[in-house]
């Protein structure tokens, strides 16, 4: 297997201020596979992460859109009183305080949207129109809460009783839940990486103290620290964790920026309609150096605990 | 140090490993500072497993260690470091760090000291002259003899003038020419102050440090325990 980076110089320092440095410990027991282990944690890391923040700012998106909308359906078979009502409605709703805007969807666009199901000129070929309920779109200042929806209801219902109004937000709650759902399988995700992460350098720092159980033993018994051993320990993991999490990072990006231009396609990209904003990319970025650090503290603490155990 | 001036103090020390018999039992003994002692006994007899509490390799099972003024049974893992500092070991079986060279393992006590890398090349390089290893300062100890090998273990346990040295059978591997030679040195570095505990069973090497002090050790017994070894141990006669 080819190396990720030049790891010759990996132990070296673990006693040294400045100037010539030596490895107390042989560079090649620490290492083997544990850059590549360390790589593909980082892009699965990386590519849960990214996909905890996009479906984060999904939701957010949209419930920002959606949050004081509220739609206002007359349930009315026949058309006339149908569009009376409607138009009474709007007139109630008008003078309410607490509502930005409303519209009267126009019936072309009802038409519309019904058209790639039934197509058009039904009430040519039948002689009748299909009974498409009359929507008012109102735009609220405020979230729509239920002391708003019944404050329109009881200004709505007595000029328009086939009237049936919901809170926009209502019809998506459950697409928001499953939502919010991935969103913490992501970040469960996360985490269940980062231990695994932290338990692949215990066994390697673990593996790594007992194959060189004998040198430690020789520098301590020179007179050499716990912490001039860990330090050894540490820096190679830290190494191998900077190496393996800067290209598992660059496959992270390769995935995510190929499945955002797959969902940009779709029209609900991740990059394209801004899901991954510039502080998630920067979150992204920081995913190796947080790996480094947790590698780093892991084999620190592994190894200092083991070392207490020796005199 | 004490106010009476000893290095080492062992009181009614027993050492046993795991559930075995004792391999050292109810040694009580004083060294003192600037002393040249010779530890002898059979094969067997305990040198090792004494030398190992020595240069705290090894916590006794039973009684009380005093070094350099601090007891040794209780100190914290953390305050071992700056004693061990104060003892240099020449291991029966040398003990170098395979993968580094005969600079970097000579360097190795200096370097966990913290002294400066600059500080370092002329003192191991001079040392390492002084055991007839110059040509081989960049050599790993696997294409070294065993007498070269040796020498690099007792330029290593010297390089950091250690207030006590210990070896155990320092001169096994060496031709007796560099047997007298490495003698000579201990016996410099004692003049200057440095206690030297050498572990042997060649009864020709104790008699070439006249000014030295014996220790027997059998089955794991002090053989004089209530006599000499008190106090300053019998001079060879």
């Amino acid at each position: 297997m080819k190396r990720l980076v030049d790891f010759g110089r990996w132990l070296r320092g673990g006693l040294l201020r400045r100037g010539r440095a030596v490895d107390i410990i042989p560079q090649a027991r620490m290492s083997g596979p544990m850059p590549w282990v360390i790589a593909i944690m980082v892009a699965m890391t990386a590519i849960a992460l990214a996909a905890g923040l996009a479906l984060g700012n999904a939701v957010s998106s949209a419930r920002a859109e959606i949050e004081g909308g509220v739609t206002v359906q007359i349930i009315e078979p026949r058309a006339d009183i149908r569009a009376a009502q409607a138009a009474r409605a709007v007139k109630a709703m008008k003078s309410m305080p607490g509502i930005a805007g409303l519209r009267l969807v126009p019936q072309e666009e009802l038409d519309a949207l019904i058209e790639p199901w039934l197509g058009t000129g039904i009430a040519a070929a039948t002689g009748a129109a299909i009974p498409v309920p009359a929507l008012i779109d109102v735009r609220l200042k405020g979230p729509a809460t239920p002391a708003q929806l019944a404050a329109i209801s009881k200004r709505v219902m007595p000029a328009a009783p086939s009237a049936r109004i919901d809170a926009q937000s209502n019809w998506l709650r459950p697409v928001f839940d499953a939502m919010v759902s991935l969103q913490w399988l992501a970040i469960a995700l996360v985490a269940l990486l980062a231990m695994a992460l932290a338990a692949a350098v215990l066994l390697a720092a673990r593996s790594a103290l007992g194959a060189n159980r004998d040198t430690i033993e020789i520098v301590h018994l020179l007179g050499g620290t716990d912490a001039q051993v860990a330090r050894v320990f540490q820096r190679s993991i830290g190494y191998d964790a900077a190496g393996g999490g800067t290209v598992g990072l660059a496959l992270a990006l390769v995935v995510i920026l190929s499945l955002a231009r797959r969902f940009s396609g779709l029209g609900a990209g991740l990059v394209d309609n801004g899901a991954l904003i510039w502080s998630d990319w920067l979150l992204l970025a920081v995913v190796p150096i947080l790996a480094t650090l947790l590698a780093m503290l892991t084999a620190r603490l592994t190894v200092l605990h083991a070392l207490r155990r020796m005199l | 140090m004490t106010a009476d001036g000893e290095i080492i103090h062992f009181d009614n020390v027993g050492l046993r490993y795991s559930t075995e018999r004792e391999v050292l039992s109810d040694l009580t003994f004083t060294l003192f500072p600037g002393r040249f002692y010779f530890l002898t006994g059979a094969s067997g007899a305990g040198k090792t497993s004494l030398l190992r509490l020595l240069y705290l390799a090894q916590r006794p099972s039973r009684g009380a260690i005093r070094m350099f003024g601090t007891d040794a049974i209780t100190l914290p893992r953390a305050r071992l470091p700056a004693l061990r500092r104060r003892i240099g070991v020449v291991f029966q079986d040398f003990r170098l760090v395979e993968h580094l060279s005969a600079f970097d393992n000579v360097a190795l006590p200096l370097r966990v000291a913290g002294h400066q890398e600059r500080d370092l090349a002329g003192p191991v390089r001079d040392i390492l002259e002084w055991v007839g290893l110059a040509d081989r300062i960049d050599a790993r100890p696997a294409t070294l003899s065993g007498g070269e090998q040796q020498r690099v273990a007792i330029a290593r346990a010297v390089i950091a003038r250690p207030a006590m040295l210990v070896a155990d059978e320092p001169t096994g591997n060496v031709d007796p020419d560099m047997a007298m030679k490495l003698m000579r040195l201990f016996e410099m570095l004692n003049r200057q102050g440095t206690t030297v505990v050498v572990a042997t069973h060649d009864l020709d090497l104790l008699r070439k440090v006249p000014e030295s002090l014996i220790m027997r050790l059998d089955r794991g017994r002090l053989s004089d325990p209530t006599g000499a070894l008190r106090y300053p141990p019998r001079k060879l006669t």
